[in-house]
């Protein structure tokens, strides 16, 4: 820990009990309540949470207002004398029917919304989205157009165990990624959503979304937003070491803006974000620093068989006693591009380049004491493509 | 209406020959088959559990203290809010519970032991054998469960060595709750003194009877579940894969089929024992009784068609989702009930603030702000946005905490000068609640506007924008892990000494179990009470 994040620590720690005893209004800047969000659905759902909070609000003013006043006028000390009553028909036909009254007029709104939200019609695009362990993966239908989304790299280097770097130094500490998903503003978008190993769950609270991704099964859900911008949400669903970091960036482009990405994706050109945040920009220079396959090692592998190469046994096997890296390269290039069936091992063959994949095949083979000598070249990996 | 009943304690007064004494030494434990030795090795057990699983959490909290990773993994962090949730679960609430069932209902029942005493023996001794199954699977290769304590397919076949330890847990944990649930029901059927009617039983007894249904119903679905997961990983079944024909998703239906009934195992009877203690301290006939009892079974058999509001992101179709939404919002109705009724019992009576009241009174607020929570997770499009955020951590824990845990708390400092004949130091008892009920609020409450602002429950590590509630919430955490010391050295001291108990304790308490001395001797009602 930095000593400044040291003193602010202390300074927090003070502030809050002082705030605790004796002003909870300081924490007005503070997010307290659930976000508007900027779709229709959102901002329904929106309303439905304060109307059934209120509702909350109003009954337990009510009923603890009546055990206050018992327990300040109803106590020994002030001399009550107990009553003897134990049942009141009336009394209690009463508090069973106004809570169905209430309940019923709650419940109308709700299957509503409900009903809309269900309500797949004429959407005008259709985007795919699997959940990996431990990043998503996003497929325009119909274009050419699909990438992986994986936690920004500040974030990642800032996250690790006692990194020594301080989160509140990283903008949007763990909610950025390196691409986000693009979309165009004031159109009914189709989300199907699944997965290709444990369940996931694609959550975006400005859309109102949260949807399971399931392996083997296909969820639809659809959001259209009325405004632009960057919005950002998280995976939602328990899903292992990594789920707290694989974000969701939503870039909520114009339409022309769009269609102007949409057209140089599907022709394969590298578009630099029309939306993007400081973050992503760094991003792009940052592939052409030639990062090392210790570092690349350590992004896109390290989260399962950890930087020391001994895994997480059994689900993550440990890479300094595999028979894959000390054998023969064709088959270790094999499964780190084309992964292994029926297990978390995902194939990377769509995720990294040749260079960076030639670079961590060569990393693995020479780290941890292997020191094969083995050096794998980016042309290796293009003739094994 | 309650039973009444003639004083009986004038039996207890004679020479006390005719009763065995306890065996001495590990025997007397090992090979109990006495209710009440029985229940204290259930309650010492769950106290114990309840500081296992709360270190747990204290490292839970203390890595959510500030952002980053400071201490821990997050594949560990993983192990330990799992186990945090089973230990805290089966090893806390729920013996705790069955210890005070053993050690109260034969005496408010009017009978001389449980029905099965010997099967009684077994299925307490069946847990410490559980637990250790479970507690072990920290020293195992892979480490302990990491997918929660719900378990979900496919991330749970990810578990390594502890996976089948985890299976047979379970199993020894489910046969432990079904004996359980068996003798306290046969217990209730066929031990009551004579007169007692069913609609005069103490609502402790009634709720833990309906409770007893749902554990006999629940408990060997959830074993079904884990069997499925079992054959699933090591016989090639493919119940909730895919690739093989099966859905993950039904491991779900399944779990919340066992899952949401157990939330009211762990609830019903707290249910009871507040129902016991309020009428007490407000020197006032519980109001409705009948309607009590009622409520209780219409919660009990609504909880059987709600599971799937656990899961109603799992994509539903839109029937099954209003289905669900209709049913969860209906329990609201005997739930309403019940808080209705505890209020109408303390007006106008003449109502004192023991320890147990204090606890009673926190349980009916605290409880009830859980209920409201539950209410607002019940309606299906907002709970898109609540659903897996800390706002669902913080409904659940305002249920399980001042409610399961406070009305357990409520209970013991009732009935302990009932079970060791000391008075319970007030002044000390009273700084443990007063302690228990700040830090609680202080520990969960920020989890609302958390889970609100977008925190999703389960992360190891956060963005910066939920620093501040995170670190108040660990500190309440930390509070509320140190004032339960306190707790063991009250109990300790009781235990030990101080101001003799009357027998009726308290100020003309209703119920059987006041007609006997304190401490109970060993055997009580060896012959049957009289009830006019």
């Amino acid at each position: 820990m930095t000593n400044s994040s040291g003193f602010r620590l202390v300074g927090k720690i003070t502030t809050l009990l002082g705030l605790m005893i004796i002003a909870p209004s300081a924490f007005a800047d503070m997010v307290l309540n659930l976000r508007r969000g900027v779709t229709d659905i959102s901002q329904t759902v929106y309303e439905l949470h304060m109307l059934i909070l209120w509702v909350c609000v109003v009954i337990a003013i009510v009923v603890f207002g009546v055990m206050i006043v018992s327990i300040v006028l109803h106590r020994r000390s002030r001399g009550a004398e107990a009553a003897s009553f134990s049942h009141s028909t009336k009394a209690e036909l009463i508090w069973t029917i106004i809570p169905v009254i209430i309940l019923v007029w709650m419940a109308v709104p709700a299957a509503k919304t409900l009903v809309v939200m269900e309500d797949l019609r004429d959407s005008e695009m259709t985007i795919k989205i699997t959940g990996y362990q431990w990043r998503w993966h996003y497929s325009y239908l119909g274009t050419e157009v699909d990438f992986f989304s994986t936690l920004a790299r500040s974030s990642n280097i800032a996250r690790q165990l006692r990194s020594g770097v301080d989160p509140f130094s990283v903008e949007n500490y763990l909610l950025d990624v390196d691409k986000p998903l693009v979309v165009p503003v004031d159109t009914k978008i189709r989300l199907l959503i699944t997965s290709s190993d444990v369940i996931h769950s694609w959550w975006m609270p400005s859309f109102a979304v949260k949807k399971d991704a399931i392996p083997g099964f296909i969820n639809e859900v659809w959001f259209k937003a009325n405004e632009t911008g960057t919005f950002r949400g998280q995976c939602a669903e328990l899903c292992g070491r990594g789920h707290g970091f694989m974000p969701i960036v939503v870039d909520v482009l114009s339409q022309q803006d769009y269609a102007a990405w949409i057209d140089a994706k599907d022709r394969g050109e590298t578009v630099a974000m029309v939306d993007s945040t400081a973050d992503t920009t760094a991003e792009a220079p940052a592939a052409a620093r030639e990062l090392s396959g210790e570092e690349l090692y350590n992004i896109s592998c390290g989260a399962c068989h950890q930087a020391n190469g001994q895994g997480l046994p059994p689900a993550f096997p440990g890479l300094v006693d595999s028979a894959v890296v000390d054998g023969p390269v064709a088959e270790h290039i094999d499964i780190v591009m084309n992964g292994r069936v029926g297990t978390a091992m995902v194939g990377f063959s769509t995720q990294l380049s040749d260079a960076e994949l030639a670079a961590i095949i060569s990393y693995e083979r020479n780290a941890w004491g292997l020191n094969s000598g083995d050096t794998v070249q980016a042309s290796d990996i293009a003739a094994a493509r | 209406m309650g039973p009444e009943y003639e004083a009986t304690a004038d039996q207890y007064q004679a020479d006390d020959h005719d009763h065995h004494g306890a065996p001495s030494g590990i025997k007397r434990w090992l090979f109990s088959t006495n209710h009440k030795d029985i229940g204290t090795m259930y309650l010492v057990f769950s106290l114990l559990m309840f500081f296992v699983g709360g270190t747990m959490i204290m490292i839970v909290r203390a890595e959510l203290f500030q952002p980053g990773l400071q201490f821990v993994d997050p594949a560990f962090f993983n192990q330990m809010t799992t186990m945090h949730g089973l230990v805290m679960v089966f090893g806390a609430i729920m013996p705790a519970f069955v210890g005070l069932a053993n050690w109260m209902i034969p005496m408010m029942v009017g009978a001389p032991d449980m029905a099965l005493p010997r099967m009684n023996n077994w299925s307490f001794w069946l847990l410490p054998v559980g637990f250790t199954f479970l507690v072990a699977t920290l020293f195992m290769p892979g480490g302990a469960p990491a997918a929660g304590w719900t378990m979900y397919p496919p991330l749970v076949l990810q578990t390594g060595d502890a996976f089948p330890f985890l299976v047979f847990a379970v199993h020894i944990l489910g046969a432990s709750s079904i004996m359980g649930a068996i003798n306290i029901i046969v217990t209730i059927m066929n031990m009551r003194a004579p007169k007692m009617t069913l609609l005069k039983m103490p609502l402790f007894v009634w709720t833990w009877f309906i409770t007893a249904f749902l554990l006999l119903a629940a408990m060997p679905v959830f074993a079904g579940a884990v069997t499925m997961l079992l054959f699933d990983q090591y016989f090639g079944t493919h119940f909730f894969n895919a690739a093989g024909g099966g859905d993950p998703v039904m491991f779900q239906h399944i779990f919340w089929f066992f899952g949401h009934p157990e939330v009211y195992i762990m609830i019903l009877p707290a249910f009871g024992i507040v129902s016991e203690i309020i009428p007490t301290f407000a020197r006032k006939p519980l109001f409705g009784y009948n309607s009590m009892v009622y409520a209780t079974a219409s919660i009990a058999v609504l909880s059987f068609i709600v599971w799937a509001h656990h899961m109603f992101t799992v994509g539903m179709p839109l029937a099954a989702e209003l289905f669900f939404m209709f049913s969860t919002m209906l329990i609201a109705v005997p739930t309403g009930v019940k808080v209705f009724n505890w209020i109408a019992t303390m007006w106008r009576g003449s109502m004192t603030f023991e320890t147990p009241m204090l606890f009673s009174l926190a349980f009916v607020f605290l409880f009830t702000i859980g209920g409201f929570s539950g209410l607002m997770l019940a309606i299906t499009p907002v709970d898109f946005q609540y659903h897996d955020t800390y706002f669902v951590v913080a409904h659940f824990h305002y249920v399980l905490v001042p409610g399961s845990l406070f009305g357990i708390m409520a209970g013991v400092y009732y009935w302990l000068p009932k079970w060791t004949g000391h008075v319970v130091d007030e002044k000390l008892a009273k700084t443990h609640f007063w302690l228990s009920a700040i830090f609680v609020n202080i520990t969960f409450f920020p989890q609302h506007f958390l889970g609100l602002a977008g925190m999703p429950r389960r992360i190891p590590d956060y963005s910066t924008q939920f620093a501040d509630f995170n670190m108040m919430s660990s500190l309440g955490a930390f509070g509320f892990g140190l004032s339960q010391l306190l707790f063991v050295y009250i109990v300790y001291r009781t235990v030990k000494g101080g101001e003799k108990a009357s027998s009726e304790v308290w100020d003309n308490p209703k119920g059987l179990e006041w007609t006997v001395p304190s401490p109970a001797p060993h055997h009580t009602f060896e012959t049957a009470p009289e009830l006019r």
